[in-house]
This record gives C-alpha cells, structure tokens and sequence, in this order.
C-alpha cells in the first residue's frame, strides 16, 4: 500500500505537477497563436519572441520595483510588474501592426505572406531583445521558493518520497487558470469580445453587421501581449528567462494550437496540456515509479526512460504529425482554410 | 405618385475595373412591397442587387432610399441608413449560437435589443427553441431563417435577399417565402434575388426580368407570369 | 539575365572587392565562400517556393544532415567501435525500420477500423521497446571505446567531395517522409512540420554520439584541398608567393580559400545552370502553374502533391549539399552550432531579398546578405561608438550600448526583410 502511495507521490512530483504547469504556459501560448490565427487568419511565427520581449519587458519593471525596495512578500516581484509589462508588449504590439501588418490586411495579401512579414518582425523583436537584455540566463524569480518541499512533506506523511509544490509551480496553475477565465468572460459575454468571435466566424458578414475591424485587430493583439506576456513570465519564473529558448517554444506551442485546431481557443487549451503531458511522460525515467510498483525480481535494472530530454521536441512533433494525418482540423475543430 | 421606398435609377458598372456588367439597370420598390429580381444565369442578377447595396462602384447612375442619395455611400452605412443584406452564402456566424448571431445583427444598436430578439422568435419560433445552439449545427432552413433573422435586427426599412432558398428543400422553400411575405405585411420593403422564378414571381408585389444587365420585362408577378414571352424564355413553359 | 541584374552582380562583385582592399583579401574570399554556399542553399529554397510556393522552415536541418554526410563520408572508420557493436547497432536500425514499414502496411490494409488501429499501435509500441533493447547494448558499447577521441563509428574513409552529393541524398529521404507526411495539407502546416524536423535533427547530432559523436564535435575532418602548412614546406609554392611578393603563410591562406572558391563556384554554376533548365523546361512551367493556380492546374489533370513532393524533394537535396560543402569548409561538425535564425530563417531573408522565383535574384541575395551579416557587426560597432562618443567613458549606456552592437544583426535583417517586402515584394531581380 504504502508503495503505491509513493509511486503516485513520485509520479505526481516529477510528472503530473511539472507537466501540469508546463501544460499551463504552453496553453496561454498556444492561445495567443490560435487568436492571431482567427482573427489575423496568419501562423504568427514572431509569438515565441512577442514572449520573450513581454517577459523582458516584465524583468526590466521588476528589476526596477526591486531597486526601489518594492517586493511582494513571498510571491514573485515579477506579477507586480506584469501588468505593467503586459502595457508595454500591448503597445509595442499595437506599434507593430500599425507599422507593418495592417499594409498587408490593407491589400488583403495571402496569409503566407503575412507569414514571412511574421518572420520579418521575429528578426527584429529577437535583435531587440538580445540587443536590450543579452543573450545569457536570466533568474528573476524571488519570494518563496517552495509552498511545501520533499522534507517537510516527508516529515508531514512518513512516506519515502518527497513532495515538492515550488511556489512558481502553484503561481503558474493560479493565474493560467484566472487568465484563461478571464479571456472565455471576454469573448463569451461581452460585446467586444462577441464581435471578435463573430470576426473570426465570417468577416465579411462582420462587416455588414457593423463590426469595426480595425478596432478587433486592436482588441486583439492587446488581448494577444498579455496572453504572451503571462505565458513568458510564467514560464522564466519556472525555469529561467533566455531569449534562445523562447524561440524555441515556439514549436510545442504550434504543435499545440494545431492539435487543437488553430482558431479554436478551447482547443488551444486542450492542445498545451496534450503536448506537455506527452512531452513530460516520454521523457520521464520511469525507473522510480516501477521499482514501487513492481515485484522485486521485475524491477528494471535500466533508466525506463522512453527518450532523452533532448528530444522532447520531437515528441511534440510526433503528436502534430500523427494528428495532421489522422485529423487535419485539430481534435476540437479548428478552422480549415 | 410619390417615390418608391428604394430606387436603383439606371445603373451601369461591374466589379472593380472589370468589364460594366450592369448597363442602365432600374430597380425600384414601394414600401412594404415584395420585389422579385428573375433571370437567365450570368444575367447579372445578384449584381444588380449588390450595386443597391454599395459592393460595386456604380459609374453612372443612383441609388435612392426614402428620397435620400444613397450612391456614395459603402454598404457599412447603407447598413445605418435601414437597409440589411442577406448574402446567398455563408450568412450566418457558425460557431456562435443563435441568440449570439441576432445580437451581432444588431451590434450597431446601442438601445434595448430585447424585443426585436422576440420579434424574430416569434417570426421563426423554431430558433427560440434553438436559442442556444450553434447555427452552423442547424439544418440549411434553419440556417437561412437565422441568417434572415440576423438582418432584421438593425430594425430595417428594406430588407435584401441574394436567392433564400438556394439549397432547401421545396416544403422549406415555401415557409420561408410565407415568413417574407410576414416581414413585408411588417411594413419592410422587400428586394430579393430568386432562382425559383415561378414561386418567386407568385409572391412578388414587382417582378424584374434581367437579361445581361437590362431590364428585359417589368411587371407585377402575375403579369409576368402571364406573358407568354416571359413564361416561354425563363420560367420553362 | 536584365542589364538591372548585370548591374546589381557587378555591385556584389565591386563590394567583395572593397572588402578586400579595405579589410584584407583572407575576409574577402572567406566572405565569398560562405557566401557562394549560402547561394545554393538559396537555390534550394528558392526551387521550393519560388517555383512551388511551398513553405519550407526546416533549412537548418536539411544543411545539418548535409553536414554528417560530410562526417559519415570522409571520416575513417573505427575499428573497435564497429567490433564492439556496429554490426548489432545496424540490425537493431533495420529492425527498427522494418517495424515502421510493418506498421505502415498494417495501415494500409483495409481491415476493420479499431482492429487495425489496435494492431499498428501494439506493433509501435511493442517495436518501440524491441528497437530500444536491441540499440542500447549496441550504443553504450560504442560510446564506450575512447570517448575522448572517438566513441562513434566513423565513417567510410572516403574522400571528402563524394559527401556533397550524399549530404544531398541524406537530405532528399528527410525530406520525401516529410513531404510524404505533410505535402497537401495546408501551407501553414508544412512550416511548422519542416520546423519540428530541423529541430529533431539537430537534436540526432547532438545526441547520438555513436552517430557523429554529438556535443563532443567531429574535428579535424578530412580536406579536398592541400593543406596550409605542407603548402609552407612547398618549395614551389612559396618562390610563387614571392613572386606576387606574399610571405608563404598569407599566400598559403589565401592559396586554399581561392581553391575552396573555384569548387564551390562550380557546383554554384552547375546547380544553377541544372535550376534554369529546369525553370525553362515544361517541367518547369508545370511548377509555376501549379503555385499560380493550384486548383486550375489540378483540374487539368495535374498531380499536385506528388509535384510539390518532387520539388520539396530536390530543393531540400540542394540544401544538403550546401550542408555538406559548409561542413568541408569547416572542418569539422559541431551541433551545437546549428540556429534556426542563421540557418532557416536567414536563407529566407535572402530569398526574398534577391527575387523569389528568379535564380539569378537567389544567389544574387545569397552573396549579398551574407555579405550584410558579417559587415552588420563591425558597422553596429562603429555606430555604436559614433552615437556614444559624446557620453562619458565610464557611463552604463554606452558599455552597455558597445557590448550589445553585436545583436545588431537580427534586427538590420529583419527590418531589411520588412522593408523589402513591403516596397518591393518580387525583390531585388524580379521573376518577370
């Protein structure tokens, strides 16, 4: 019995919660590319950098709350700041589709050209934050480190393993849940939002309702700078901020709008948890758990680790090839262009 | 005699710098009055319709509703102006309910939306019941009904149909021609383009037979129906 | 070829030029060489979408597997690694591919729904686990034998120009299962997939040490040109080197990039002579259909996705061979090394820039916005210290301002993309 408590402990400890907050940052992510998609109608190829420049943004206000004293007790300094970071993507955001895609929506260009504009503008949002923050590791979480770590929950249940619930993980849960809460209110009950959803439905039976879609787009990619934002200063809290890797998610975060469906936000959520958890369970040495779980004379004598972590990339690529194959429009229907 | 509600006056042109393809087209309709636009294929029909509309620039000639020049207007305002469009194809919002997809129709509306809502139920009673669905998930009738719906919600004086009953099935056909001759007993001018000429014609307060982007024959719809020239060309015998 | 498009070669060529005589000939021919490789993997590109309008992103992994060729190729092989577990480590791979051929024909058949599904995935796993007992034994006993030095298999000891059209082929397979797998569906969705597959590529080299020897590098790979120094001990060479009034080592330098640059030039030439014929050719104009009007050209009776699979094919392969000329140039394979920005993304900046869908216009923005990226730096740096030179030695900003020129570069090529697409889209040599 008390094995398997500890082979649930362990699998919760080093599988269910990391993939759970993981699932959560990849999901904000993934939502902000599935909006673009419906309401711009482009794959946003500068949403991993849109990330990075929110979280940097979000680190340069912390840092200065820091230098005046400003702290928030046990939670990070950084959700101060994201607020004031989210305005500042909201506007840099605003600043870009006013100086380079709306031309395009102007002209009604084909979306792969917005795609290569997209590309454009991650060359210089990247160059922008390198050129601002550099290039190597940044920490910028503070305030309590664990809600509860492996000792005292060892102490607390007399069981083997430890439990450990880091602060950054419970903080990630709380606000993906509140921010997701907020933008279903947003685009369910209010006009605005309705007008975004009836948008992204069929422009131009939008437009003959009266809809103003400039004032969409706007709506949008404000929505889209605190969605990045949130999704980037989450994850730096988890981990850690550097310009390279938020580059890099881009890929699970694709691999989840589509899995999805792309345009489909409930999906997007379903698509970020889908991709961590597979990441997360390939990945994982499975070892551990089994030795708990099985008889003496079967305990794996190897890691039971299905792949290295290097390759966590290419289980969310397995997962978008398999459902590219077997259900192009995402597992909630997405929209098919 | 006073003018007609809605007046399409001699309009010639086509899309965008293409080839004119309305030549010195006359579309006019009274108040509360069902007007029928019938036609061989490629007669310029739905054109005709969208230059009342404004999705066309006009290169001569006007268009007038309630007396007022209308011409330099884009279909946005004509919108402001009382007149609501139904297009033949993707009419409805799909993955937004039926409540959801009036309420759009009325976006530009800063007052109480409530009662116009009931007013379109009590039109189609078969949405109350749906209130909550998607209309994409909703029969092709069903479709056309909150797509009509959707357009009655900016209150308008005239009302605008690119052929209804493309794809429903014939008993449809004639409840949704039922519920227009509702809307139009409402004191709503009726313009609408039909592949259905007979039945459409049957309805029709005036008919309006196009042939390249002419008028070739205007009538009342039985007068149409009774001419010889006309039933033997475009309504089969 | 336009006046327009002698003029604007003869500018890159003045620019090459200038550099030399501004900054030394060794800069010169090392910009020239990259930037001749970095023209045909703008060929590679521009097959893709230019002709084709398909939307390749996964560059850097095609350039990547053209580098191991280079390694697979020329490398001597490791006795002690192919004794101690090659022969196993080949069957557990066959085996490995047999069970996704075998999973692929349970597919296939037209069997019951959930049966087969229940069937293909059994084969998967179960496969998965078999492939997995039968490699590792064979791995772990390769990586054993020196890992310091060697740990992996070699290669076949070949000579080194013979990976070129390897890296090629190695290239062309990535990219028939891609295509296989991706092609016909919708544009958006081929990018990302070509994104995943460069990733799982470079994450193949970094990981598998028995393959490439991962992050621990493959140096010192062999050459198809003499090297410096037994150019130093020539005594013919260096009375030549005087004769031109060059000291041996400069001459010698300068002697093996000039020699990289005449091979590179002729695969350069060769390809783009191949890439306009094929241009020119019904083949050719069956491409351009099909991207100007893929529903016409259908209707016409043309096979869409098994053409887009021909061209996905050949233009990923000349990106491989750009990968393998790279790696020769180098020297030596390093993973680690392998950026999406530089690898993918740059190569479509030059794209655009040059002319999509006009060869000439492909390696023209080949030559030119490599050019840019090495000259970006030192010019960042130099503005840099023009606008700081009023504020104080010691201030912040301007250390701040200095030390960050260098991430100059991503941002001049991203503005000069914007700015390329949006005043003047079809690029500097237009496709008409």
């Amino acid at each position: 019995m008390t094995d398997i408590l500890n082979a649930i402990v362990a699998l919760s400890n080093f599988v269910l919660i990391p993939g759970a907050a993981y699932g959560a940052q990849l999901a904000l992510g993934a939502l902000g590319v599935t909006l673009i998609y419906g309401i711009l109608r482009f794959s946003n190829f500068a949403h991993g950098d849109t990330m990075a420049f929110g979280t940097m943004a979000t680190i340069l206000v912390t840092w200065g709350l820091q230098s005046m004293g400003i702290s928030f007790g046990f939670l990070p300094t950084a959700l101060i700041a994201l607020p004031v970071g989210i305005a500042i993507t909201g506007l840099l955001l605003l600043g870009t589709d006013r100086a380079v895609y709306r031309f395009y929506r102007k002209q009604k260009a084909a979306p792969v050209v917005l795609v290569i504009v997209s590309i454009g503008v991650m060359f210089v949002m990247n160059g922008l934050v390198r050129f601002i923050i550099g290039v190597g590791d940044v920490n910028f979480a503070d305030g309590a480190r664990f809600v509860i770590n492996a000792r005292q929950f060892r102490e607390m249940t007399g069981l083997d393993e430890g439990l450990a619930i880091r602060s950054t993980t419970l903080i990630t849960l709380i606000t993906a849940a509140i921010a997701v809460a907020l933008l279903f209110w947003f685009l369910n009950k209010t006009r605005t939002g309705k007008s975004m959803r009836a948008f992204s439905d069929n422009e131009d039976l939008a437009l003959l309702s009266g809809i103003n879609p400039e004032r969409v787009v706007a709506v949008t990619w404000l929505i889209v700078a605190a969605l990045a934002t949130t999704a980037g200063v989450l994850y730096g809290l988890d981990k850690s901020f550097k310009a390279f890797t938020y580059f890099q998610l881009l890929l699970p975060i694709f691999a989840a709008a589509i899995v999805g469906g792309l345009g489909n936000p409930l999906g997007a959520i379903a698509g970020g948890f889908v991709i961590a958890f597979s990441e997360v369970l390939v990945t994982y040495a499975w070892k551990k758990v089994l030795e708990y779980l099985l008889p003496e004379n079967l305990e794996p004598s190897s890691l039971v680790q299905l792949l290295s972590t290097d390759y966590k990339f290419a289980v969310s690529f397995a997962i978008l090839i398999i459902v590219l194959l077997f259900k192009p429009t995402g597992l909630f229907k997405g929209q098919s262009v | 005699m006073a003018e007609p509600h809605l007046i399409g006056e001699a309009m010639t042109g086509g899309y965008g710098r293409g080839a004119d393809i309305l030549h010195g087209c006359t579309l006019s309709v009274d108040k509360g009055q069902i007007a029928v636009i019938v036609g061989p294929n490629g007669a310029g029909k739905s054109t005709a319709m969208k230059a009342v509309f404004g999705m066309l620039n006009l290169r001569s000639g006007s268009v007038r509703i309630g007396g007022e020049d209308i011409t330099h207007l884009s279909p946005q305002d004509r919108v402001a102006k009382g007149m609501a469009f139904v297009p033949q194809t993707s009419n409805i919002f799909p993955s937004m309910t039926v409540e959801e997809n009036l309420e759009m129709g009325a976006f530009l509306r800063r007052d109480d939306i409530r009662p116009t809502i009931e007013q379109v139920y009590d039109l189609f009673p078969i949405l109350r019941d749906k209130r909550r669905q998607a209309a994409g998930e909703l029969s092709g009738g069903q479709r056309q009904q909150v797509a009509v719906g959707r357009a009655l919600m900016t209150q308008p004086s005239v009302l605008m149909l690119d052929e209804p009953t493309a794809g429903v099935s014939p008993i449809v056909m004639d409840e949704l021609f039922d519920r227009i001759i509702e809307v139009a007993r409402a004191g709503i001018t009726i313009l609408m383009v039909e592949q259905n000429a007979r039945q459409a014609l049957e309805i029709a307060d005036t008919g309006y037979v196009l042939v390249q982007g002419c008028n070739a024959y205007t009538g009342t719809g039985a007068e149409l129906m009774a001419d010889d020239e006309v039933r033997r060309t475009f309504l089969g015998g | 070829m336009t006046a327009r498009g002698y003029l604007l070669y003869a500018g890159m060529a003045l620019l090459i030029v200038l550099t030399g005589f501004v900054q030394g000939w060794n800069l010169a021919l090392t910009i020239l060489n990259m930037g001749l490789i970095s023209a045909i993997m703008s060929l590679g590109v521009n097959l893709q979408w230019g002709f084709a309008g398909l939307f390749n992103v996964g560059v850097m992994g095609f350039v990547a597997l053209g580098g191991l060729a280079a390694v697979l190729v020329s490398m001597p092989p490791v006795a002690e690694g192919w004794n101690a577990g090659g022969l196993r480590l080949l069957g557990a791979l066959a085996l490995g591919a047999a069970i996704l051929v075998a999973a692929v024909q349970v597919w296939k058949r037209k069997i019951g729904g959930r049966m087969r599904a229940l069937v293909m995935l059994a084969l998967l796993i179960g496969g998965f686990f078999l492939f997995r007992a039968s490699l590792d034994p064979a791995v772990n006993a390769i990586e054993a034998i020196n890992p310091s030095l060697s740990g992996y298999l070699g290669g076949l000891g070949l000579p080194i120009i013979i990976a070129w059209p390897v890296g090629g082929l190695l290239a062309a397979g990535a990219a028939w299962i891609i295509g296989k797998a991706a092609l016909g569906l919708r544009s958006d969705y081929l990018a990302i997939a070509t994104l995943g597959i460069a990733e799982i590529v470079i994450a193949v080299l970094k990981n598998e040490d028995w393959l490439s020897r991962g992050v621990k590098n493959v140096v010192g790979l062999p050459r198809p040109v003499p090297y410096e120094v037994d150019l130093q001990r020539d005594p013919g060479f260096v009375e030549a080197a005087a004769g031109y009034g060059l000291d041996p080592v400069t001459a010698s330098t300068l002697w093996v990039k000039i020699l990289y640059s005449g091979l590179f030039a002729v695969v350069l030439i060769a390809i783009l002579f191949l890439a306009q014929r094929a241009l020119a050719s019904p083949w050719g104009r069956m491409m351009r259909a099909i991207r100007d009007n893929e529903v016409a050209a259908a209707a016409m009776g043309k096979n869409v996705t098994a053409r887009h699979l021909q061209v996905f094919i050949l233009g990923s392969a000349v990106c491989g061979i750009a990968g393998a000329m790279m790696t020769t140039l180098d020297g030596q394979l390093t993973p680690g090394s392998y950026q999406p920005l530089r690898f993918t993304f740059l190569v479509w900046v030059m794209v655009i820039v040059g002319g999509s869908g006009n060869n000439y216009g492909a390696v023209l923005g080949g030559f030119l916005i490599w050019w840019l990226w090495v000259m970006v730096e030192p010019l960042g740096l130099w503005a840099m210290e023009l606008i700081t030179s009023g504020m104080s030695p010691d201030s912040w900003l301007r250390a701040h301002l200095t030390d960050s020129a260098a991430q100059m570069r991503l941002m001049t090529m991203g503005i000069i993309l914007l700015a390329v697409l949006r005043f003047s889209p079809k690029g500097l040599m237009p496709e008409r």
